[in-house]
């Protein structure tokens, strides 16, 4: 037998037990639309951490006080030595390696905002003037620290803020005070919305040297930098790790990371988290796989006078065999098929459900799923087929 | 030709040896009519199912068309039914999802006929079996006579040189009964080898040739 006679019989065969076929192909198409919707949301979730970490500036290093390496204890510890401060003064010795485009130092605090009976608590970021262009944040209204005023109590609110306080829309120009000083608005953040979990809009930015003295503090959180270019950020994270090491008598007692170390962390974790659901998406494969072999196998019972018949006339134990053979393939091919439309509608649901969230199925996982489907659905057929083939004609004549 | 030397067929039930064919030798010519009459259990299906292919015998030797046919392989014997024997059982053995017109082309399609040719040859099939209205109707939709009509168009389209009836009026009643076996005598005519088994006395004895069997040994062979 051909094998277009041979797909079309089987094909036939499939469409006639339309229940059984129904059945097992929803089955298939679950498993595959399992791994195609969970891998969307996976590597949506690894898109949207990466997009979200990518969005906080270009080519940044971030130094931090304290060694956060694990290799022993602190070398000072035992003789009652605390790390020493992460100092502004630090900060300026970084800002003129060659490497460095721009820097920013960083104070984070709480503080309670007033103005016109409104009290709320909010976060303060302290720095300067450079936090706006490496942090890809923009002003809607005003300036932030123009030249000639770095030591002025001047206040930048988020645009939540900005509404909260001055409902009217004119913030620039007017007073506010923060904790227990007063600050003159100078300007408005743009909306930016959420990024790894900061809200920028409902922050408020003063002077680096306003924040220490109302956080009572001479160490700063951070010192963001931007490298000049991405070849030079492993330089400069080399360049800073010397200089704050020689500023601190020999000790390394700043942690320097890299954005891009990050991003790598990050995309490793959440590559890892989306292969290991696709591989619990896999398993139902597997059971629909068992599924078919299952199915088949009742069909060579239900179908042995047939196949009696079949011998009969003359067909060859090999003809039997890619009978059944193509007729599993038929309904993994259509469970792959459906699974792989439902998987990218459910997809497609969630990207309208939370369109932030970049859900889509990754290649490699609507790849990997439909040839899953397949192979189980092959593997799964053998032994059936096999049995249909090795039935004595005679015997498979009176149903036996 | 068909040339029986000592064929012997053994079944073992439990720890029984049943004998259904006890050194069996007969020759039937080309063209013949013979019925194969006997009890149940005499050995008379197992002979048609070995003279068919369908069962290897324990011993002896089974020549068709002047060929020894008794060691051949499982692929080899397939080959060999598809081209000489065309089969005619009691059930009908129709395939319930297929049209009539399908069913009769089975054969075509695993010998390779090409679509084209098939469809002219089943055609002509149809018309000759009176079947022309019923191409399209699936087993459940025809008659018992049509039923067997369109088994016995599916067992001679290739234009086998035997064909082999195992009771192919027992499901059917006397009227239709007689109209099936006139229709497979005119193939005799034709020039067909036909061998029928059958318990049925009045049908055996419209054959040319007549053996009974019993116990697995045929005991008269009469012209």
């Amino acid at each position: 037998m051909n094998l277009r006679d041979t797909l079309t019989l089987s094909l036939q065969t499939v469409v006639s037990y339309r229940t059984r076929s129904l059945l097992i192909v929803l089955a298939m198409a679950l498993g595959v639309a399992a791994v195609v919707v969970l891998t969307a949301l996976g590597d949506g979730a690894r898109r949207y951490v990466v997009g979200q970490f990518s969005s906080l500036g270009t080519n940044l290093v971030f130094v931090l006080p304290g060694r956060a390496e694990t290799s022993g204890g602190f070398p000072g510890a035992a003789l009652g030595q605390t790390p020493r401060d992460l100092t502004l003064e630090d900060a300026r010795f970084v800002g003129h390696l060659p490497q460095v485009r721009r820097l920013a130092p960083l104070n984070v605090g709480v503080a309670e905002l007033t103005s016109g009976g409104r009290l709320r608590e909010v976060t303060v970021l302290g720095s300067t003037a450079e936090l706006l262009p490496i942090r890809h944040m923009k002003l809607s209204q005003g300036s932030f620290l123009a030249h000639g005023s770095e030591r002025s109590a001047q206040i930048v609110l988020g645009s939540t803020l900005a509404r909260e306080f001055f409902p009217d829309g004119e913030a620039v120009g007017r007073r506010i005070r923060l904790g227990d000083s007063r600050f003159l608005v100078s300007g408005v953040l743009a909306p930016q919305g959420e990024a790894m979990g900061f809200n920028s809009d409902e922050i408020a930015l003063i002077p680096i040297d306003y924040a220490q003295e109302l956080f009572n503090t001479q160490s700063l959180f951070r010192i963001l930098i931007e490298a000049r270019s991405r070849t030079d950020i492993e330089p400069a994270r080399d360049a800073i790790r010397h200089l704050l090491k020689r500023r601190h008598d020999g000790e390394e007692d700043v942690t320097v990371i890299t954005q891009d170390a990050i991003l790598a962390t990050f995309d490793r974790i959440l590559r890892a988290l989306t292969l290991g659901v696709a591989g619990i998406a896999a398993i139902s494969l597997a059971v629909a796989g068992i599924l078919v072999m299952n199915v088949m196998l009742v069909a060579v019972a239900q179908r042995t006078p047939e196949i009696g018949l079949l011998k009969a006339l003359g067909a060859p134990a090999a003809d039997i065999r890619r009978l059944f053979f193509a007729e599993a393939l038929w309904l993994s091919l259509a469970g792959a098929a459906i699974g792989y439309a439902l998987g990218n509608a459910g997809a497609w649901m969630i990207r309208l459900a939370y369109p932030q969230l970049p859900a889509w199925p990754p290649d490699w996982a609507s790849v990997a799923g439909v040839a899953t489907a397949l192979l189980t659905g092959i593997v799964a057929s053998l032994l059936p087929a096999a049995r249909a083939a090795r039935l004595d004609p005679v015997l498979a004549l009176s149903g036996k | 030709m068909i040339r029986l030397s000592a064929i012997t067929r053994v079944f073992r039930m439990g720890d029984q040896e049943v004998r259904a064919l006890n050194s069996i030798s007969i020759d039937i010519a080309s063209g013949e009519y013979v019925s194969i009459m006997g009890p149940s259990g005499s050995g008379k299906s197992t002979l048609l199912n070995v003279i068919g292919l369908l069962d290897q015998p324990d011993s002896g030797r089974y020549e068709l068309d002047g060929r020894d046919v008794t060691g051949l392989s499982e692929t080899e014997r397939a080959r060999v039914r598809r081209e000489k024997i065309g089969f005619v059982f009691q059930s009908f053995h129709l395939v319930p999802r297929l049209t009539a017109a399908e069913n009769i082309a089975l054969p075509l399609m695993l010998e390779g006929v090409a679509p084209t040719e098939r469809k002219a040859r089943v055609d002509a099939a149809l018309d000759a079996f009176d079947l022309g209205d019923r191409a399209r109707h699936r087993p459940a939709e025809l008659s018992g006579g049509q039923r067997q009509r369109v088994a016995i168009a599916r067992a001679t389209i290739l234009r086998p040189t035997a064909l082999l009836a195992d009771e192919p009026t027992g499901n059917l009643d006397h009227r239709i009964g007689a109209e099936v076996m006139e229709l497979l005598e005119g193939l005799h005519h034709a020039g067909t080898t036909l061998i029928v088994v059958t318990h049925d006395r009045e049908l055996g004895a419209r054959a040319h040739r007549h053996i009974a069997m019993r116990d697995g040994e045929i005991v008269a062979d009469e012209k």
